[in-house]
């Protein structure tokens, strides 16, 4: 590196020279600085959703490269956020990736005292067998006084405030269908 | 949701955030919404810059307060009462907008001569049944009708007393013909006028007495009803802005409605800048009560069948059918629904499968089923997003009644402490809990993010918005859509070969959803276009006007028709704000039929022009007659301003064109509630269930009509007025937190930015029991004690009641035993005493203790939990008598 060069990549002359004296301008970059790129530069493509957590409803544009979310920041054209997103919107990838985020099935049997593993096509097949024999040994085609109840009073079903709509509606058709009445969520907690 | 239901129409937020800027006004009660809805406060922001007032009114000095015009600190449970004296100011100084009082409201209705007020009866309403403790709403009926389905219907064991908050959505208006009520006083002066008994009934909720039963000053309130009342008229509006802080009470509903007269009274409903902004809490908690997983009602409202009120469809149409309005064509709604459930095989000849719903009882909510649990009743429980063992009020009950199921499944995204129970909970660290005694089986099933899937959520304020998936789900990651679809498939395959009646809604069910990928994961644009319904051709209908009762149409959820009209995903549309006016329409879609202001034909006068120039929003069009304006109108496009129906006519036709509440038979807001709600035509003060004080009003302490469990040894009760638990305790939320923590106690940023939990202390009451910041306290109840670090600050605000100082306590309520923060759970303190038409807890206003240091460790706990229990009841001769369960003191006896 000649003088002039070694010279020109002290800031200190370069801010100097363009009446930067503050530093806030062009002379106190660097190479690194310079070549800085957002992490969102190199996404594969942009997916537009919607903020888990409360109500409001603030739209989220979701980064993906290579198959997983990279970012996850507020989309400014909703016209309910206006781009916004709150501390727990903002934490939106934290929560998709975080370091407790369980993948696999986990299966407890009755008076175990750790967990097992499990397959998911055999932990679906042992809640099937569940249902079908628990339903089968309380139905109720009536009530005492006979009036039709169809139903079982055995089963329950909790959840669906952080749902989706078309979730919900077929989780209300299955279980209603199944005879389950039983079936709550956090509107009423 | 019963409140907004009865009142207006329709269980929904009236307006929609971005409104909120154009409010004169912007009233916040039972809501922090700078911190739990931060992004939506924007817009309350907004109007401030515009020149609007702001108030809080709250038992807490909060964000949302620092960024008000004024704050005002009442004691929690006092709501009824500030709201009370809010109505009686408006009544006093003649401050109502009496044409649209009077033309658009109930108010000149005049009510049955059988009815009587809690005035009248120190605190109880006419048609109170002591022995079965709830009333019988036939006295509270309009003078000269009839309760809707009386007779024909009394031998098929309808009993008025019965009519349930939810199952009345929309206000049926019993007996109403031709959408008329059939005597009114125009005048407001008759004696038995809605307008007159109003007047009565809040005739004592001075300021005087809000001062004395809130704990604020007289100047703080009228400051607060002036403002509502300037605000208020043809030329300006205001909003009001609620969450939890007003519906978690054995009142909630009631307090809802209390906002909802002044909303009525001051014309702030369907006008922009008013309205009642009901703020949810989580992403689709609206969408989750629309399409409901809930136990008494089906998609779009409609009741489920009750054992003892319907036989078959015909009876359950009668019952659920309105003279006149919307809910006239309830018909047509339930049968769109039970083709899109049982298809080709519902027919007419088989009451379209009407046979093959399961039937409810009075009450099989959320709490029910936990006690049914408790005594071993429910055998197995599906738990899907939601975390009911710290979340739902009385923890230890709640995770005592997890350990007695034969088998569980728990869908997260965690290990959180629903699923973890059994080996780590406050009950296994105590001993009353082993695991190698515990005999229920537990399915633990990883959770897809919204991230990994497809699917619309409801918005708080109605809108449904569409958010695509963006990469895969990973392993055993499935979304609950997947779960329920394949579910449902193998049950299916299960009672292929089946001859057994009981299994033909399931071999008769309609379950053809197109699935995808290597998961063979259903679509969910199928599922929204089976919500949104068919016409006979297979063509996606447009919107609900064109269900039909004869079984040509087919729709899952009524007021979704429309969400995939011309087959396209409207929820989906994305049209930036930028392009479009503020009410933004082309921006996902909204229910009903794309409104984004309810009832918003009250904007305009009774002769359908605007009331003010200010306050223009939707209008009569003269020259091509029509309505018209900024948003979808909410009424007949062609129905005039002058419209009478005729005597014969039903349903929608038998609106009057200058009556906006086309949900109601009668096409007013309801002042008064004729039936609808449970507890009462009107909002009355009742104490909360735990109360250090007396019911400055009543000897009738707390809202009779309020469930409660004596029988039940895992939900014992503080005294009221109890020296044991002496402050008042209220709970809520942080702004880096969600619910009971399953998806931010996990989550590293959300972990750190709010490490621990907390109680909220005033400097007196440290003073007072010794307590230090930053250091340990202990707070308890009759049903359990937890710790906390002390937050000694002023913004919890000691309130003079009657003349005695009483200090609150906060608790934020996020924390478990699991998780990256661990904390107490406020809810193993809360009770199972709920409000009766709604059933939820009263987590907002209790009774506690708070003492220094750490709680007791192990089997300490329970023990030092009973000791305080025993010595309340010892200390408390003059206190009503208890449930004698209370004595039984631990719970590790069952």
């Amino acid at each position: 590196m000649g003088f002039s060069k070694l010279l020109e990549s002290w800031p200190v002359v370069r801010q100097l020279r363009e009446g930067d004296a503050l530093g806030l301008g062009r002379a106190v970059r660097s190479e690194k600085s310079r070549t800085l790129k957002p992490r969102i530069a190199d996404a594969d493509h942009v997916g537009h959703s919607i903020c888990p957590f409360c109500a409001v409803g603030c739209a989220q544009l979701v980064y993906v490269k290579d198959g997983e979310v990279i970012q996850v920041e507020g989309d400014p054209a909703s016209p309910i956020s206006r781009g916004r997103l709150c501390p727990k919107g903002a934490a939106t990838k934290n929560m998709h990736d975080g370091p407790l985020r369980e993948y696999k099935v986990k299966y407890r049997r009755p008076y175990g005292t750790s967990w097992e593993e499990l397959s998911l096509d055999d932990a679906m097949e042992m809640i099937v067998d569940r249902i079908v024999a628990t339903r089968d040994e309380t139905w109720e085609e009536e009530t005492p006084d006979g009036n039709p109840a169809k139903r079982t009073m055995a089963i329950a079903n909790l959840g669906g405030a952080t749902l989706d709509n078309e979730e919900n509606y077929l989780m209300k058709k299955l279980l209603t269908a199944i005879g389950v009445v039983q079936v709550e969520n956090q509107a009423r907690i | 949701m019963p409140s907004l239901g009865t009142s207006f129409g329709r269980g929904g937020a009236t307006t929609f955030q971005q409104d909120l800027m154009n409010a004169d006004c912007v009233t916040i009660m039972g809501s922090n919404m700078a911190e739990n809805h931060p992004v939506g406060f924007q817009w309350v922001m907004e109007a401030r810059e515009r020149g609007a007032e702001v108030q809080h009114i709250d038992p807490r000095f909060t964000r949302t307060s620092a960024m008000a015009t004024r704050h005002v600190g009442i004691r929690a449970g006092s709501d009824i009462a500030f709201l009370g004296g809010v109505v009686n100011y408006i009544l006093e100084h003649d401050r109502w907008f009496d044409e649209y009082v009077k033309r658009y409201t109930n108010a000149p209705v005049i009510v049955s001569e059988d009815f009587s007020d809690t005035e009248d009866n120190d605190g109880l309403f006419s048609g109170w049944d002591p022995e079965q403790a709830q009333y019988d709403v036939t006295t509270w009926q309009y003078a000269g009708t009839k309760v809707h389905a009386a007779a024909g219907q009394r031998e098929k064991g309808f009993s008025p007393s019965r009519v349930k908050g939810e199952q009345s959505h929309g206000g049926h208006g019993g007996g109403l013909s031709h959408g008329n009520p059939p005597e009114t006083d125009d005048t407001l002066q008759h004696p038995r006028c809605v307008f007159q008994i109003l007047k009565r009934h809040y005739a004592r909720y001075t300021p005087e007495f809000v001062a004395d039963a809130c704990g604020c000053t007289v100047e703080e309130f009228l400051a607060v009803a002036e403002s509502l009342c300037k605000n208020s008229g043809p030329e300006r509006t205001g909003a009001f802005v609620y969450a939890v802080g007003w519906t978690q009470h054995t009142v909630g509903v009631q307090l809802i409605r209390t906002a909802a007269i002044i909303q009525l009274l001051l014309g702030n409903i369907g006008r922009p800048g008013g309205g009642i902004m009901a703020l949810r809490g989580h992403a689709s908690i609206q969408g989750s009560t629309d399409i409901p997983t809930l136990y008494n009602i089906l998609p779009g409202y409609l009741t489920m069948p009750h054992v003892e009120h319907y036989g078959g469809l015909d009876a359950y149409i009668d019952m659920t059918t309105a003279p006149g309005g919307w809910w006239g064509n309830a018909d047509a709604y339930m049968v769109s629904l039970l083709k899109a459930w049982w298809g080709a095989a519902a027919t007419p000849e088989n009451d379209f499968c009407f046979s093959y719903l399961p039937r409810i009882d009075d009450d099989n909510s959320n709490y029910w089923t936990v006690q049914q649990m408790l005594k071993g009743k429910v055998k197995g429980y599906i738990v899907a997003g939601e975390n009911p063992a710290v979340g739902s009020a009385n923890g230890k009950a709640n995770r005592l009644a997890l350990a007695k199921l034969d088998w569980l499944v728990v869908r997260d995204f965690v290990e959180i402490e629903t699923a973890a129970f059994w080996h780590d909970s406050p009950e296994v660290e105590s001993g009353e809990l082993k695991p190698e005694e515990i005999a229920t089986e537990v399915f633990f099933m990883p959770a897809a993010t919204h991230l990994e899937k497809d699917g619309s959520f409801t918005n708080t304020q109605r809108l449904l918005q569409w958010h695509f998936k963006a990469v895969e789900p990973k392993d055993d990651c499935r979304s609950e859509l997947w779960f329920y679809y394949h579910l449902g498939k193998k049950i299916k395959e299960r009672v292929a070969e089946s001859q057994d009646p009981r299994d033909l809604p399931i071999l008769d069910l309609t379950w053809r959803y197109p699935t995808s990928g290597e998961i063979e994961e259903p679509s969910a644009d199928s599922v929204l276009a089976e919500i949104n319904g068919w016409d006979s051709t297979g063509e996606a209908l447009a919107g609900y006007k064109l269900l039909k009762a004869d079984g040509s149409t087919s729709c899952g959820c009524w007021i979704y028709c429309g969400a995939f009209a011309e087959d396209k995903n409207q929820a989906a549309r994305k049209v930036p704000h930028w392009d479009q006016s503020y009410a933004a329409l082309e921006w996902g879609w909204a229910w009903p039929a794309n409104r984004r202001l309810l009832y918003n034909r009250a904007s305009a006068n009774p002769d359908g022009e605007p009331w003010s120039e200010r306050k223009r929003y939707v209008w009569w069009n003269a020259d091509e007659e029509k309505w018209t304006g900024r948003d979808t109108p909410d009424f007949d496009a062609e129905k005039k301003p002058d419209y009478v129906p005729p005597d014969d006519a039903k349903g929608p036709e038998a609106i009057r064109g200058d009556h906006p509440f086309v949900m109601q038979a009668d096409g007013l807001g309801w002042i008064y509630a004729p039936q609808g709600i449970v507890d009462g035509p009107l909002p009355t003060h009742y104490e909360p269930h735990e109360s250090p004080f007396l019911n400055p009003l009543y000897r009738q302490q707390s809202n009779p009509r309020r469930q409660k469990n004596p029988d039940l040894a895992e939900d014992p009760y503080n005294p009221p007025g109890s020296d044991v638990y002496p402050y008042v305790l209220t709970t809520y939320r942080l702004t880096e937190h969600h619910t009971a923590g399953g998806m931010s106690r996990f989550t590293p940023y959300l972990a750190e930015l709010q490490p621990q939990m907390f109680v909220e202390v005033h400097p007196d009451l440290a003073r007072e029991r010794g307590l230090k910041h930053g250091e340990w306290a202990t707070i308890s109840t009759a049903r359990s004690a937890i710790e906390a670090r002390v937050m000694v600050t002023d913004r919890m605000r000691p309130v003079k009641i009657d003349g005695t100082v009483r200090q609150q306590v906060g608790l934020p309520y996020h924390w478990g035993q699991r998780g990256l923060t661990t904390g107490g759970a406020a809810n193993d303190l809360t009770h199972m005493a709920l409000d009766p038409n709604v059933h939820i807890q009263e987590v907002k206003a209790l009774t506690c203790d708070i003492r220094p240091g750490r709680r007791p460790r192990g089997a300490r706990l329970p023990d030092f939990v009973a000791e305080q229990r025993e010595i309340a009841h010892a200390d408390n001769g003059a206190a009503p008598p208890q449930p004698a369960e209370t004595k039984d003191t631990t719970v590790s006896k069952r």
